[in-house]
C-alpha cells in the first residue's frame, strides 16, 4: 500500500517538474534576454545566461515616461474593468442559469452567439459609437465595454449550475430574497470561478493595447502598453528593452495572481453547507 | 436596378438609425478655434517614436516661438499600430488635423482621396525627387519631411582578412558577388552579403537590370519579365547556390542588423538610418559606399510624409506648420543636431554639420546616391502586391519554388486581384 | 434550459431576472448587436476602410449587394484559409485538452508544494503574445534555438518549425498549448474544486485510488466545465490571431494564414474593408454553426446537477 502511494507521489512530481519546466522556459529566457546588452543579443554561441548581466535595459524602460503617472492609469482602468466584469457577468449568469424568465433561452444564445464576432471589423463601427456618445479620450471608453462579457457570463453560467438548487431553495424557505441569495449564497460558492475570472480579466484589461490606443489621444491618460510600445522605433525592435518592459507590466498580473490563490481553495464544501 | 436601389436606402436608413441609437451629434474633425486668432492643431505622427520625442518637442517650441498664434498637440505612437489606429480614426470621422504617412500607405490614402492638396506653401527648399515622390496627378499631396536612401554598407575588416580591395561607387553586382565569396571562405559562420529577398529589395536590382513591375504606361504588370528574372535569380543564388547570404535557418531568427553588428556579415545594403546604431554598436571599422548596379544603377529611397486632413477646420495653420517642419533650417538644424532622419532640404549649407561628422567616413555617398534614385509604383492596391510579391519571393529564397515559378505565380495573382488604378 | 412547456412565471422571479441582466443586456446592445449591424452593412458595400462612414450617401454610394461574398466563396483563398483553420483546431484542441486536465488534475492533489506549480503553470497564460510569439520565435529556431539544440542532444535533427511549410502550423499549435492549458487548466480545476467532497469520501471507503477517483467521479462532474472548454477553445482557435501575427505573418507560403489574418490584412493593410467584414461574416456563420451542433450535443454528455 505504501509502496504504491510512493510511486504514485513520484509519477506526480515527474509530471509536475516536468510541465513546469516547458511552462517556465521561456520565462527565464524573457529574463536573461532582459539581462543582457545588445552587444550580447547576438553572440554565437547563445549565451543562455548572461555572462555580464546589466541593467541597461530597465534604465531604458524607467527612464522613458512618467512611470508613475502610466502604471496609475492602467492600474485604475485595470481594477474598475475587472471589478464590473465580476459584477455584471455574475448578476447575468445567476439569472440565467437559475431564473426562470421569459426570452431566458433566447437572450442567452444572443450573448452566446456575441463572442463568434470576430472583433477586427466591428472596431471601426464602435469607434464610431463611441465618438457620437463622446467618450473617446475618456477612461470610461476602456472600461465601459466591461458591463457585457459574454465569455466571463458563459464562464459562470457553467459554474452556477452545478449548484445544486436545494442551496437556493433552502435559502429561500429561510425567507431570503433573490438579491440576498445572490450576495449570501451565490457568490461565496463561485469564489473560484469568481477569482479565475478576475485574474484572467485583469490580466486582459492590463495588456489591451489597441483598443485603449484608440480611445485615449491624450498622452497623460495613457497605458502601460502603449507607453511600452513606443520603445520601439520604426527600423529597429531592441528585444532586450522589449523583454524589460514586458516583465515589468507582468509584475501586477503575477501579484493578483497570488493574491487570488487563496480563493481557488474555497470550494463548495468550505463553505459549511451541506446539501 | 430598381431593386437595388430600393434595397441600398433601406441599409442605409438601418445605417443611420443604429448611429442615431447610439446617440446623435455630428460629425466633424477636432478642435475647435478658439478664442481670438490662436489655433491649436493636432499632428500625429510615428517616427519621432523610439527616442526621438524630445527632438520633435525641441522643433515645436522654435516654431510656436515664431508662430505664437499656433499651438501643436504633438502625438507620437508607435509604428507597429500606427496605420491602424491611423486607418480608424480616418473613417471615425475623427482623423488628427495633419499627420504622417510612410510612402506605402501614402499612395493608397492620396488614391482614395483622404488627403488635402497642399496649397500655398513655398517648397523650393525641398529636394525635386523627395517632392515629387509625394505629387499625384500633378497635385501635391504630402511634404517629404524625413528622408533615408539606403547605402552599401561595409565590414572593413572582413574586407582586409579576405585580402579584397573596399568597394566604389563603380562596382557591379558581379564584383559584389566576387567579393562575398572570398570574405564566406573566411568561415562557417562568417558571410559575405544580406540583401533580403523582399518586394522592397528586389523592384529596385530589377531596375539596376533594366526591368520594372509595371509596363511604360504603368496599365499592366511586367513582373515575370526576362530583366525581372533575372534580377531575382541573381538574389535567389546568392542564397541557394553560392550560400554568400545566409538561408532563413542559417540566420537562426536574428535580424540582419545583427547579424552585421556581430562582425559576421561582409556587407549589407539598408538605409542610413542604421548609422547611429551600427556607431554605437560595431566594434570594427566600417564604411559605406552608393549601391552596386548591373546594367545600370538604381538606389533606393524612404521617406514619410507630412499630410493634411481635408475635413479640418484648421488647414491654413496646419498647413504652415507641416511646411516648416518640412522646410525650414531651423528645423533641419534641429533634426541633424539630434541625429535623426536626414530633411529632405537642398540647402548644402544645412546639410553641412551631417557631412563633417565620421564613422562612417564617406558620407558623401548618401547624396550621391539621390542621382539614381528610383520610386517604387504608386499604385491604387500597393500593399497588396508588395505582400503577394514578398510571399511569392520569400518561397524562391528558401528553395521551395524555382524563381520562374514564383515570379509567374506573382504575376498571375497581381493580375487577378491587384487593381493599379 | 430543457422543456419549454408553458408554465407560469413567478412575477418576482421575472422581474429579478430583468434587473440582473440590465447592465450586460445595454452593453450588449450599444458593445456588440450594434457594430456587429454595421458590419453587416457594410460587409455589402465596397468601402475602402477610410471614407467617413457618417457620410449621408454612403449606402447608396457603395453598395454592391452581395458580391464580397460571392467573390470569397468563388475564390481559392477561403478554402484554403478555411482549411489551415481546421487544421490547427483538430491538432490543438485534443492536445490542449488533455494537457488541461492534467494540469488540473495536478494542481487539485494535496501535494506538498502544489501552490508553486500552481504559480509556475500559470505564467505563460500571464505572458503577453506579443513577449511569448517573439521568445518563441527565437526558441523554435532551427539551428540556433532551444528546441532543436536539446533535441540534438538526444541525436534527432529537428525541423525548421516555423520555416518549414510542413511545420510552421504543428509549431503554432505546440505554442498555442503551451500559453492557453493554464488558463483551461485553472477553469477545470475550480470546476474540480466545486465537486462536492463526500462522493470521494465515499470511494475512498470502497477503497479506489486516486486515477480511478479521477476517471469514475472527477470527470463525468466535470463535464460542464469541459464543455466550457471545448466551446470556448474552438471559439478561440477560429479566432486565432496575435501569435500567428507575430510568429509567420501567414508564412511561409501562406501555410499558416488563417481566417482572422486574412480579415485584418484586407481590412487593415489593403484596404478593402467591405470585403474583409463580408470574410468576418462568413466566419461568423460558420463559428456559430459548429457551436450550437455542440450545444445541441451537450444534453448527451454533459453532467449538470450532481
Amino acid at each position: 500500500m505504501t509502496h504504491k502511494k510512493n510511486l504514485g507521489t513520484l509519477f506526480y512530481y515527474l509530471f509536475s517538474i516536468l510541465l513546469a519546466i516547458v511552462a517556465m522556459i521561456p520565462f527565464l529566457w524573457m529574463i536573461s534576454t532582459s539581462l543582457k546588452s545588445r552587444g550580447a543579443l547576438m553572440s554565437i554561441p547563445i549565451e543562455w545566461i548572461p555572462k555580464e548581466p546589466s541593467l541597461v535595459a530597465y534604465a531604458k524602460v524607467f527612464g522613458k515616461f512618467h512611470f508613475f503617472r502610466t502604471i496609475g492609469n492602467s492600474l485604475l482602468i485595470s481594477v474598475s474593468y475587472t471589478l464590473i466584469t465580476l459584477l455584471s457577468a455574475s448578476m447575468a449568469a445567476f439569472a440565467f442559469a437559475k431564473m426562470r424568465f421569459p426570452f431566458g433561452n433566447g437572450i442567452f444564445k444572443v450573448y452566446l452567439a456575441t463572442m463568434m464576432i470576430p472583433t477586427q471589423v466591428t472596431m471601426i463601427p464602435l469607434f464610431v459609437i463611441m465618438n457620437k456618445m463622446g467618450l473617446i479620450n475618456t477612461y470610461s471608453s476602456v472600461i465601459l465595454p466591461s458591463i457585457f462579457r459574454p465569455f466571463a457570463i458563459f464562464l459562470l453560467v457553467q459554474q452556477i449550475k452545478t449548484i445544486p438548487n436545494g442551496f437556493i431553495e433552502a435559502a429561500r424557505i429561510d425567507g431570503a430574497n433573490l438579491f440576498q441569495i445572490y450576495r449570501k449564497v451565490l457568490l461565496p460558492l463561485c469564489a473560484p470561478a469568481l477569482a479565475t475570472l478576475a485574474v484572467t480579466t485583469f490580466m486582459e484589461s492590463w495588456n489591451d493595447y489597441l483598443w485603449p490606443l484608440l480611445m485615449l489621444t491624450d498622452s497623460a491618460k495613457t497605458t502601460l502598453p502603449i507607453a511600452l510600445s513606443t520603445l520601439n522605433g520604426q527600423y529597429a525592435t531592441e528585444y532586450n528593452v522589449l523583454m524589460a518592459g514586458s516583465l515589468i507590466s507582468m509584475i501586477p498580473i503575477i501579484i493578483t495572481y497570488i493574491c487570488a490563490q487563496k480563493y481557488f481553495k474555497n470550494g463548495l464544501m468550505d463553505g459549511g453547507i451541506k446539501a | 436596378m430598381m431593386k437595388k436601389g430600393k434595397l441600398a436606402s433601406v441599409a442605409s436608413l438601418l445605417l443611420c438609425a443604429s448611429t442615431v441609437l447610439a446617440g446623435c451629434g455630428s460629425a466633424g474633425a477636432s478642435s475647435n478655434s478658439g478664442n481670438g486668432d490662436e489655433v491649436t492643431i493636432t499632428y500625429c505622427n510615428f517616427n519621432a517614436s523610439g527616442g526621438h520625442e524630445k527632438t520633435l518637442e525641441k522643433m515645436y517650441e522654435a516654431f510656436h516661438k515664431e508662430n505664437p498664434n499656433i499651438k501643436v498637440k504633438i502625438e507620437t505612437i508607435a509604428y507597429d499600430d500606427y496605420f491602424t489606429q491611423m486607418q480608424t480614426r480616418v473613417a471615425g470621422g475623427k482623423a488628427p488635423d495633419c499627420y504622417e504617412l510612410n510612402i506605402e500607405n501614402f499612395a493608397e490614402y492620396a488614391n482614395k482621396n483622404q488627403l488635402a492638396e497642399i496649397k500655398g506653401s513655398d517648397l523650393s527648399a525641398l529636394n525635386d525627387t523627395a517632392r515629387d515622390a509625394f505629387k499625384v496627378n500633378g497635385k501635391q499631396y504630402g511634404l517629404p519631411e524625413s528622408f533615408s536612401n539606403v547605402v552599401l554598407i561595409y565590414n572593413k575588416d572582413l574586407f582586409d582578412q579576405a585580402k579584397v580591395e573596399y568597394p566604389n561607387e563603380n562596382w557591379t553586382q558581379d564584383d559584389v558577388q566576387k567579393a562575398a565569396e572570398a570574405i564566406r571562405k573566411l568561415g562557417d559562420n562568417i558571410y559575405g552579403i544580406y540583401q533580403p529577398i523582399t518586394y522592397n529589395e528586389f523592384f529596385k536590382v530589377a531596375a539596376q537590370h533594366g526591368g520594372s513591375l509595371l509596363n511604360k504606361d504603368k496599365t499592366k504588370f511586367t513582373i515575370n519579365s526576362k530583366e525581372n528574372l533575372e534580377a531575382a535569380q541573381q538574389l535567389v543564388d546568392r542564397v541557394q547556390k553560392s550560400n554568400v547570404q545566409p538561408t532563413e535557418a542559417q540566420m537562426g531568427g536574428m535580424k540582419d542588423w545583427d547579424l552585421f553588428m556581430s562582425g559576421r556579415l561582409g556587407m549589407i545594403p539598408t538605409g542610413i538610418w542604421a548609422f547611429q546604431t551600427f556607431a554605437e554598436n560595431c566594434k570594427f571599422n566600417w564604411d559605406i559606399v552608393v549601391e552596386p548596379g548591373a546594367k545600370k544603377k538604381a538606389t533606393h529611397f524612404f521617406s514619410n510624409a507630412c499630410v493634411i486632413n481635408p475635413k479640418s477646420k484648421n488647414q491654413e495653420a496646419a498647413t504652415k506648420w507641416i511646411t516648416w517642419l518640412t522646410t525650414s533650417d531651423k528645423s533641419a538644424e534641429i533634426r541633424l543636431k539630434d541625429g535623426w532622419d536626414l530633411p529632405a532640404i537642398k540647402n548644402e549649407d544645412a546639410l553641412k554639420s551631417y557631412l563633417e561628422q565620421k564613422n562612417p567616413e564617406n558620407r558623401k555617398a548618401v547624396f550621391d546616391s539621390l542621382d539614381y534614385l528610383v520610386i517604387p509604383p504608386v499604385i491604387e492596391d500597393y500593399s497588396m502586391m508588395s505582400d503577394i510579391l514578398d510571399e511569392k519571393l520569400k518561397a524562391a529564397a528558401s528553395g521551395s519554388k524555382t524563381v520562374k515559378e514564383a515570379l509567374d505565380e506573382a504575376q498571375e495573382e497581381c493580375e487577378q486581384k491587384v487593381k493599379i488604378k | 434550459m430543457k422543456m419549454k412547456a408553458k408554465t407560469k412565471y413567478d412575477s418576482n422571479e421575472v422581474r429579478a431576472a430583468y434587473v440582473f441582466l440590465i447592465p450586460s443586456l445595454i452593453g450588449m446592445v450599444i458593445f456588440s448587436a450594434l457594430p456587429l449591424i454595421v458590419s453587416g452593412l457594410i460587409s455589402l458595400t465596397d468601402w475602402n476602410g477610410l471614407d467617413s462612414l457618417l457620410d449621408p450617401g454612403f449606402m447608396s454610394q457603395h453598395f454592391i449587394g452581395l458580391k464580397n461574398f460571392k467573390d470569397i466563396l468563388t475564390g481559392k483563398e477561403f478554402w484554403k484559409v478555411l482549411h489551415n483553420t481546421l487544421e490547427f483546431i483538430v491538432l490543438y484542441i485534443p492536445l490542449m485538452l488533455c494537457l488541461s486536465l492534467l494540469v488540473a488534475f495536478l494542481l487539485s492533489r494535496p501535494k506538498k508544494g502544489v501552490g508553486a506549480f500552481r504559480v509556475m503553470f500559470y505564467i505563460p497564460v500571464l505572458t503577453s503574445w506579443v513577449a511569448a510569439s517573439l521568445i518563441w520565435k527565437s526558441v523554435l529556431s532551427p539551428e540556433y534555438g532551444a528546441i532543436n539544440n536539446i533535441l540534438k542532444m538526444v541525436g534527432i535533427q529537428g525541423p525548421d518549425w516555423l520555416l518549414s511549410e510542413k511545420w510552421a502550423m504543428p509549431a503554432i499549435v505546440l505554442v498555442s498549448v503551451w500559453k492557453d492549458m493554464g488558463f483551461f487548466g485553472l477553469i477545470l480545476l475550480s470546476g474540480i474544486m466545486a465537486i462536492d467532497k463526500s462522493y470521494y469520501e465515499a470511494a475512498s471507503i470502497d477503497g479506489a485510488g486516486p486515477l480511478a477517483k479521477f476517471f469514475k467521479i472527477t470527470l463525468p462532474l466535470l463535464t460542464p466545465s469541459i464543455f466550457y472548454v471545448l466551446i470556448v477553445s474552438l471559439i478561440n482557435s477560429f479566432q486565432l490571431f496575435p501569435q500567428i501575427m507575430i510568429m509567420t505573418d501567414g508564412g511561409p507560403n501562406g501555410v499558416t494564414q488563417v481566417m482572422v489574418e486574412r480579415i485584418y490584412k484586407y481590412g487593415f493593410n489593403y484596404y478593402k474593408m467591405g470585403y474583409a467584414s463580408a470574410f468576418s461574416w462568413l466566419l461568423f456563420v460558420i463559428i456559430m454553426v459548429c457551436t450550437f451542433i455542440q450545444m445541441k450535443g451537450q444534453n448527451r454528455w454533459v453532467n449538470y446537477d450532481a
